[in-house]
Parts: C-alpha cells; structure tokens; sequence
C-alpha cells in the first residue's frame, strides 16, 4: 500500500468522525437556537413560523419586559446562582479532601468506604425524596435555600469524589515525598501542592456538579416552593399555565437563565488546561 | 551537618523481611554510598532514613538524636529523588523557597540561601523557568539546589543520576563530587551502578538480600572483598571465578590447581580447609595479561574480542567450560577461535570458600592492596 492510499483512507475516515460529530453538534444547539430566537418573536410569529428567525415585522421583546416586570425574576436568578455556587464550593471542597484521604491515606476500610461512596453514583438521590423531604421538614429547613444546598452537596458529592480520586492516583508518588522531605506539612500539601496538580479534575467536577443544579425543576419544588425561594426553572413555571402558556414569556426567561451557567461554564473551561503535570517527574 | 547512626534496622512488610538488621555509622561529613542489585534493600534503608518508611526494629540516630518516631520535616535531612520530583506548577525560584517559605524564614535570608544554591549549580539563568521548560540535567540541579537551601543535616540522594544519559551521568557526577567538596555535607547516596560508587563514595556500603555484605573505602572493595558478591558486583568488567581444587596446604600458602592443569601456589592462609576441597578462584580480568610472566596461568579458547580502543576485551573458554575476560592492551592481534594463555601475578588472585566468603591473603603486594 503506497503513501498516498494511507492519507486518502486518513482523510475520508476523518470526514466521517467530522461528519457524525458536526451531526450531534447542530441537533445538541438547534433547539437552544430555538430557544433563543422565538425569545424574540411575537406571539403570532411564534406560532405561525416557529422555526423561523425574527423580522421586521415578528420581532419582539415583550416576552423579556414580561418577564421582567411582572415577575420577581432577579430573585430566581439569585436564588439559583447561589444555591450552584455555594453548592460547588462545598462539594469541591469536601471531595477534593476525601479523595485525598482515600487515595493518599492507608487506613482500614478505606476500600470499603470507597466503594460506600461509590454507591451513591449508581443510586438517584430522587429515589429517597420522601424520606428527604421528611428530613428538612423535621430539620424545620423546608422553604430555604439551605435546604437545596444540603440535598444537591449529598448528589453531587459521590461522583466528585470518584472522580477526583482517580486523579489524585495520578500524582506522583515522589512529589508528595518529595513535599513531605521538603518540610510541608499534610494540609499545605494538599492545598499549595496537590489541589494547583488537580485543576482540570476541579474544573471538570465543578461543570458535571453545576450543570444538574441549575437546571433541578424536582427539589425546588418539594423543599422550597415558597414565595422569595423559587429558583429560576420553578420560577419560569408560572408562566406554564394549565390551559394558556405564555410561550414569550417561557422563551424569555430561559434565554436569560443559559447566560449565567454559560459564564461559569466558560470560567471553569478556561481551567481544563491539560499537561500540566508535565515536567514534575520525567 | 551531622553524623548518622543505624543501630540493627529491621524493615518487614507484613510477613516479608527485606531488611535483617542492618548496623552502619557515617560520619560527619562523610560521603556513604548504598550500592547493591535490585530488591536489595538499599531503596528502602534510604527511605527509612528520610522517614518515609517506618521502622520495624532498630534505631536510628541523627546527631546523636532518636529520629525513629519523627516525621521526614523534623529530621533535619534533604532528599533527591530519582525523578527529581519538582514542582510542576512553580518556578525554579519557588522550587527552591517553597519549604523555606512555609518555614516562616525572613524573605531576604531566603532569597539569599536561593541566589546562592542557583550559583553554585549554575541556575541563576533560569530561575524564573518552569521544570517543564528544562532539560533532564537542569531538572535534576534545580532538585540538588531544593535540598542544599534546607542546609539539612544529611543529604539522601535516591539514584540522581538513573534518569540522565550516559554523558550527561558523567557531567553531573563530577557536579555532585564537587559540591561535597565545597559543602562538606554528610550525604548518603543509593545507586545500583558500582561506578558512581567508586567515583564518588568515602564509604560503599554494598548490600545483597537485605544485608550489608561489607563496608569500606571503594579501594578496600576493589582489593579485599570479604565475599564473592562483593568481588563480582565491585569493578568493571566483572571479576572472573573458576573452581578450582587445593592440591596442598602450606603454611600460609596453598596449591590449586587451575583448569587445564597447571598449578599454582598462591599466598593464603586456608586455615583448616583440606586437600581436595574445591574453592573458587577470582581473578580481575585487568590483572591477567597475555603470556606467562605470572604465577597464575590460564589457558583457554578465544570467544568473543571486544575492541574498545585503549583495551581489547578477550573473553576465554576454559577447559572446564567456564569464561574468563582478560583485558589485553588495544593493539591486541588475537582473534576468535585462537587458543591464548594469559596469567596473573599471584598476589592477585582472590579464593573463596564453598560459603563466598573470603580466604586471607598473606603479604598482599603493594599493586594489589589498599593500604597507601
């Protein structure tokens, strides 16, 4: 077989992967781009061209003023963004300590408490709603923002873990003997040597965590329903009626709810710097 | 700078005994060198020194302090690892500070000890540098510069050199022979490589199966190991062995007989060893020569020829099937399938009994003996 057969099979071959991937890419962002351009349709546009983009005479903002003005949207988007943030703070924080204890430590039942940990991958939390919302009722926490914070900490926490555990496998073993010679004590270890090492692991965790969150329509709406708590799916809510749905309004406020995981997404993409254990050891 | 002490260190994993009480003491300033094959122990008596691992049994002193329970920071000893393990998201300059720093050291005296450790590796142009952007040598000094700036009491270095090419290994080893030179640090030092020991060692250590085989001066190896180990693993080509047979026991002298019949009368003191007992003669492929001006005398089949130039290698079949090396001079005309003799004065000769320990030699000549 010449050169030239190879690089011919090479190039259709990556024709094909581009093809298929370019595929999944337009039907992942079609709807998004839906989303985002009936946001700014009127009503009749919407629903005489749905797919088309807005003109002259369809375009409209009177889903956002809607939206704005009638209901308490800054107050969703508050609630949401700290319930994900404060949420990925403590998740990242608490897993990132428990891979490192379960990875670097030695201690009996480690395997066990890994695989412990492990379960909670494979079990939905929704399965123990119930005996959760029983839980925050007996705590008196129904209706607080703490409430979804405790619950998404508990989903997100066993797959942080997981994940950052095989990362942490990853690190040298000499670097931390190297640290610990060096006279660095076990938490400056973790925190000046180990987390800065493991920054794409966090990134990565910090968008699998967030993601689920933001986008939560099922706690919200059992634990905090109320008044001022509503996050911004169970807000849009109202907008859902039983025999009229206000599709601009809908439209609207989703569009505005993609900006902030957008942000943080493109904060925590910026970290998934690869290679960066390049050059600790040979 | 200090002084070490190894008072019978046991080390088990579980059930599994690698080290069998193992007693040394280094000196202050003393450069100690653990050099032994694979799985000998040597890894792990370092890095029961630097606390990495605990004891099972034994003390161990720093100084004349109890170390055994104290944690790697609290020894007052500085490691190199043999993967130079630096710190991948640092500079060369925070390489270096990070432990100080952590340390609570004044800024000025830390920058100070760091200027001085890159002066004498000869980092100052590349402190600001990430280890990724160095080569394997940089790495390695930036490593060595991490362990001087701690001014530790005794440096552990964990084969620094196994990660470098051969003429980058050279280079580096004359660098580190010269910082002990200039820092008259107490240093242990792991290799498997019996050269870097050689060249770079007050003291070799040499250790087999978990026990030290013998301790002394790279000259005191070379001229008297106390085992066959020793003999063989210590100087390069290796030591050639043969068994051979006592055919008489003098006072202070013994006859063997040599494969292929010739005897030889060699000057050892047997003690109670009986005629007709087989020993195993030693002999250093660089102390035969071609010809028979010597006492002892073989004779055998040319093998191989290796030319390196200033030498020729002539590996020999002997009568009895085995192999010896003679280092020939390099304009040496012999070629393969030639039938050679070779011989050694008999001064350099080694016998070892059916255990690998050593006879005494008697009247050891000047050419062949350590004494200066």
């Amino acid at each position: 077989m010449s050169f030239k057969n190879i690089r011919r099979e090479d190039a259709s071959r990556a024709v094909i992967v581009h093809g298929i991937l370019l595929t999944y890419t337009l039907v992942a962002l079609y709807p998004i781009f839906l989303v985002v351009i009936n946001a700014f349709k009127t009503r009749k546009g919407i629903f005489r061209d749905p797919m088309g983009l807005p003109n002259a005479e369809t375009f409209s903002l009177d889903g956002f003023t809607k939206v704005l003005a009638k209901s308490n949207f800054e107050v969703f988007f508050y609630n949401s963004f700290m319930v994900t943030i404060i949420t990925i703070a403590i998740v990242l924080l608490l897993a990132a300590m428990a891979a490192w204890a379960l990875s670097e430590y030695k201690f009996p039942g480690n395997t066990v408490l890994a695989l412990y940990l492990a379960i909670g991958i494979m079990v939905p939390i929704r399965l123990g709603s119930v005996s959760i919302l029983n839980l925050i009722v007996d705590l008196g926490l129904v209706n607080t923002l703490t409430a979804l914070v405790l619950v998404y900490v508990a989903q997100g926490l066993p797959l942080a873990i997981f994940i950052l555990t095989e990362f942490m496998h990853q690190i040298p073993k000499d670097l931390k003997e190297a640290a610990r010679c060096d006279g660095v004590g076990e938490f400056k270890i973790f925190f000046a040597v180990i987390l800065p090492l493991i920054r794409p692991a966090v990134a990565t965790v910090a968008v699998f965590t967030m993601i689920p969150i933001w986008n939560d329509l099922w706690f919200p709406l059992i634990l905090a329903p109320g008044d001022g708590k509503q996050t911004i799916t169970l807000g849009v809510q109202q907008f859902i009626g039983q025999y009229v749905t206000d599709w601009n309004a809908v439209l609207a406020s989703l569009s505005l709810a993609i900006i902030p995981i957008l942000i943080l997404y493109l904060i925590f993409s910026r970290q998934l710097i690869r290679g960066l254990t390049s050059g600790a050891v040979k | 700078m200090a002084d070490l002490k190894l008072d019978q260190i046991h080390k088990s994993y579980g059930a599994v005994d690698v080290l069998h009480g193992i007693d040394l003491d280094v000196k202050d300033g003393e450069f100690v060198v653990f050099v032994g094959p694979s799985g000998c122990g040597k890894s792990t008596l370092l890095r029961i020194i630097a606390g990495l691992e605990d004891i099972t049994s034994g003390d161990l002193l720093i100084d004349g302090d109890l170390v055994n329970s104290k944690s790697p920071k609290d020894r007052g000893i500085a490691m190199v690892f043999q993967s130079y393990a630096l710190y991948p998201h640092m500079t060369v300059y925070k390489n270096m500070a990070f432990g100080l720093k952590l340390d609570k050291q004044d800024k000025a005296a830390i920058d100070a000890r760091v200027r001085e450790a890159a002066r004498i590796l000869q980092l100052d142009q590349l402190l600001d540098r990430r280890p990724s952007e160095l080569s394997g040598g940089q790495r390695q000094r930036v490593a060595i510069g991490r362990a001087i700036v701690r001014q530790p009491k005794v440096f552990l270095f964990d084969e620094p050199l196994s990660n470098l090419d051969a003429a980058l290994r050279v280079q580096t080893r004359l660098e580190i022979a010269k910082l002990h030179q200039e820092l008259k640090s107490t240093i242990v030092y792991v290799t498997h490589d019996q050269v870097e020991a050689m060249t770079l060692a007050d003291k070799i250590v040499v250790m087999n199966g978990g026990n030290v085989e013998q301790v002394g001066s790279p000259m005191q190896l070379y001229h008297h190991p106390q085992t066959r180990f020793v003999a063989g693993f210590i100087g390069s080509p290796a030591m050639n062995f043969t068994k051979v047979t006592i055919d008489q026991v003098e006072q202070d002298k013994v006859t063997v007989s040599v494969p292929g019949g010739i005897q030889s009368v060699l000057p050892f003191d047997v003690g109670t060893a009986d005629v007709g007992t087989q020993v195993e003669l030693g002999i250093r492929p660089e102390h035969l020569s071609l010809g028979e001006g010597g006492e002892l005398i073989v004779t055998g089949e040319v093998d191989v020829v290796e030319k390196l130039g200033d030498s020729t290698y002539l590996y020999l079949k002997l009568a009895n099937g085995d192999r010896v090396t003679v280092r020939a001079p390099g304009h040496s005309r012999v070629k393969i399938g030639e039938t050679v003799t070779a011989s050694a004065p008999a001064g350099a000769a080694h016998l070892f009994n059916a255990d690998g320990k050593a006879y005494t030699k008697i009247d050891c000549p000047a050419d062949f003996s350590a004494e200066e």
